[in-house]
């Protein structure tokens, strides 16, 4: 979804001549076509990205939008200090455009694995935190959310072919889109693996009889609250589904809208419960390996039911 | 606006806050006035147009304050709330208050700020500069060098960084910790330009800066040789007063040994 993500930009640049792209020194194939057309709007900052995050404060304050470019895992946790005594601080509008969410840099390893983004960055009030399921909807969401006064994470996958089956490009924030109707259980899922819980949702609405609804969240921050509420308050049992750490990311927020609520509902999160050292392989295997796969929800699911 | 009232001002407000933090804001009192007096263009504290001052060492906002009181940006009601409680004006500097352009307090965050302030005046075709106030000590910060290497790369010869060169940081001294010798042969080889100037002689200082070349060329480094302290003999040097508020008696000896400095440059 980065090169959708990247051309929409491009796009809007060309009428809002607010708009900044900065890179920590990655990109390449990604932003050429932004750094052709606005040169004077571009800047490789060199692989510093203390430095990028603390140039776009001083950059926003002094009225433009600055969209700094990295692998989500160097972008949010290097400069983690930065953005949060810089433009959280200032309150002012930055996005910080992670690429790579869970697992995506399969063999290159844990230094590349985005596992923590979402809860670092949610606990940080005043920070909106986003992440697409997939390439049409991380455009409706550029177009939607990159004028807001406040800074932004946006968690954008490598991936630029999965499709979550029934989302159709919709984005609003602090919604849940609900991509498949259920009564007996809900599936909750962010980002990139969305589509293996949709799939997760056909198999076990299918073959199990268990009628499975999926609700792809792709706000984190501020949490959706009321939306979530009303979702889980038609469900007695909920799985979450995330390439995150179990802690921290969409289980964690789940949980604390249930317990905050008071809501009757029994909650399974799916994530990455042991830091993934030592043997790495492809996405897939990685995703196997952590049971975020369709056939792994599918298990937990009939666990859970029995 | 002198030194001396900043000084002034600093000791009464530290001794009735009974805060510490004084060395340090002693250190950068003639810095401070040769700035707001002579340098900044800023006639407004929301003018969009003013130069920039990020003061990177936020521990020594007390100056700061001083000087704002002294342009009359905030009221003598409001410079008495210092480090009371709800007050704005805390040990580091809010931005929230008129004035004060950005927040500080963790070191080694201003210069990279400073850059982008910079670089967005440029893009705006602005003549608005940007004055970064650091320490010595923060130079440890790796993220300083970042900074340093990208203010050369892109020629910001509107911002200038003045380091406020005591020797001293919060737990000892500078040259025992990480010592910044040839700290001139280091900025240059950085791609700064450098000056040496004494940090306490208010004219050598306005004289170096009325001068730089603001419009192109390289970004600017004032080294600026102080003494933590400055101006309170027994003070001047001392870890301790990094720390400590004063007693009743060392803050009489303080006021009259500042008050002498009045008129001096």
């Amino acid at each position: 979804m980065r090169r959708a993500f990247v051309a929409a930009l491009t796009t809007l640049a060309e009428t809002d001549d607010r708009i900044l792209l900065l890179t920590a020194d990655l990109g390449f194939s990604v932003l050429e076509s932004f750094a052709e057309k606005f040169p004077d709007r571009f800047f490789n900052v060199g692989v510093a990205e203390q430095n990028m995050v603390g140039l776009a404060t001083g950059f926003a304050e002094a009225g433009y939008i600055p969209f700094l470019y990295s692998i989500a895992t160097f972008l949010t946790l290097r400069p983690y200090e930065q953005f949060r005594n810089g433009a959280i601080y200032h309150r002012l509008p930055v996005r910080l455009v992670g690429i790579g969410g869970g697992f995506e840099y399969g063999h290159d390893g844990i230094t590349h694995f985005a596992l923590e983004d979402f809860g670092i960055m949610r606990v940080q009030p005043g920070v909106t935190v986003l992440a697409p399921a997939d390439p049409a909807q991380a455009v409706t969401m550029l177009r939607k959310t990159y004028q807001l006064h406040a800074p932004i994470y946006y968690r954008i996958g490598k991936d630029d072919n999965t499709i979550v089956p029934g989302l159709n490009g919709q984005f609003s924030l602090g919604t849940v889109d609900l991509v498949r109707e259920g009564h007996d259980l809900l599936i909750l899922s962010v980002g990139n693996v969305s589509s293996e819980a949709v799939a997760a949702a056909d198999i076990l609405s299918g073959e199990m009889h268990t009628s499975t609804a999926v609700g792809v969240v792709a706000t984190l921050n501020p949490a959706p609250v009321d939306a979530l509420e009303s979702l889980l308050h038609r469900f007695s049992q909920v799985v979450t589904l995330e390439s995150h750490y179990r802690n921290g990311g969409l289980g964690s927020l789940v949980a604390e809208v249930i317990a905050d609520g008071g809501i009757p509902c029994r909650l399974k999160r799916l994530g990455v419960d042991t830091m993934p050292a030592g043997r790495t392989g492809s996405e897939t295997f990685m995703n196997t390996t952590h049971g975020l796969t369709r056939q792994a929800i599918v298990q937990t699911v009939l666990q859970m039911m029995r | 606006m002198e030194a001396y009232q900043i000084r002034e001002i600093i000791l009464q407000q530290s001794k009735r806050a009974n805060v510490g933090h004084i060395g340090s804001a002693l250190s950068i009192a003639d810095i401070i006035a040769v700035l707001y007096q002579d340098i900044l263009r800023n006639t407004k504290p929301d003018d969009a147009e003013r130069d920039r001052l990020i003061l990177s060492k936020g521990h020594a906002a007390l100056a700061l304050y001083a000087a704002l009181f002294l342009k009359g940006w905030i009221s003598e009601k409001e410079l008495n709330t210092f480090c009371q409680d709800g007050s704005l004006l805390g040990v580091h500097p809010e931005s929230v208050l008129p004035g004060i352009d950005f927040s500080t307090g963790s070191l080694g965050l201003g210069l990279s700020i400073g850059a982008g302030a910079a670089l967005a005046a440029r893009l705006q075709d602005s003549l608005r500069r940007v004055f970064v106030v650091m320490s010595d000590g923060e130079c440890n910060e790796g993220s300083v060098w970042e900074t340093a290497m990208f203010a050369s790369q892109h020629c910001l010869a509107n911002l200038v960084a003045i380091i406020d060169f005591n020797g001293q940081q919060a737990f000892g001294y500078t040259k025992d910790i990480l010592s910044q010798h040839a700290v001139v042969e280091r900025w240059q080889a950085f791609g700064w330009d450098v000056h040496e100037v004494d940090g306490h002689n208010t004219r050598q200082m306005v004289d170096v800066l009325q001068n730089l070349d603001w419009k192109k060329g390289l970004p600017h480094l004032i080294i600026a040789h102080t003494i933590f302290g400055k101006g309170v003999s027994y003070m001047e040097n001392r870890i301790k007063w990094h720390y400590f508020p004063m007693s009743d008696e060392e803050y009489t000896q303080a006021l009259r040994e500042v008050r002498k400095l009045e008129g001096k440059v």
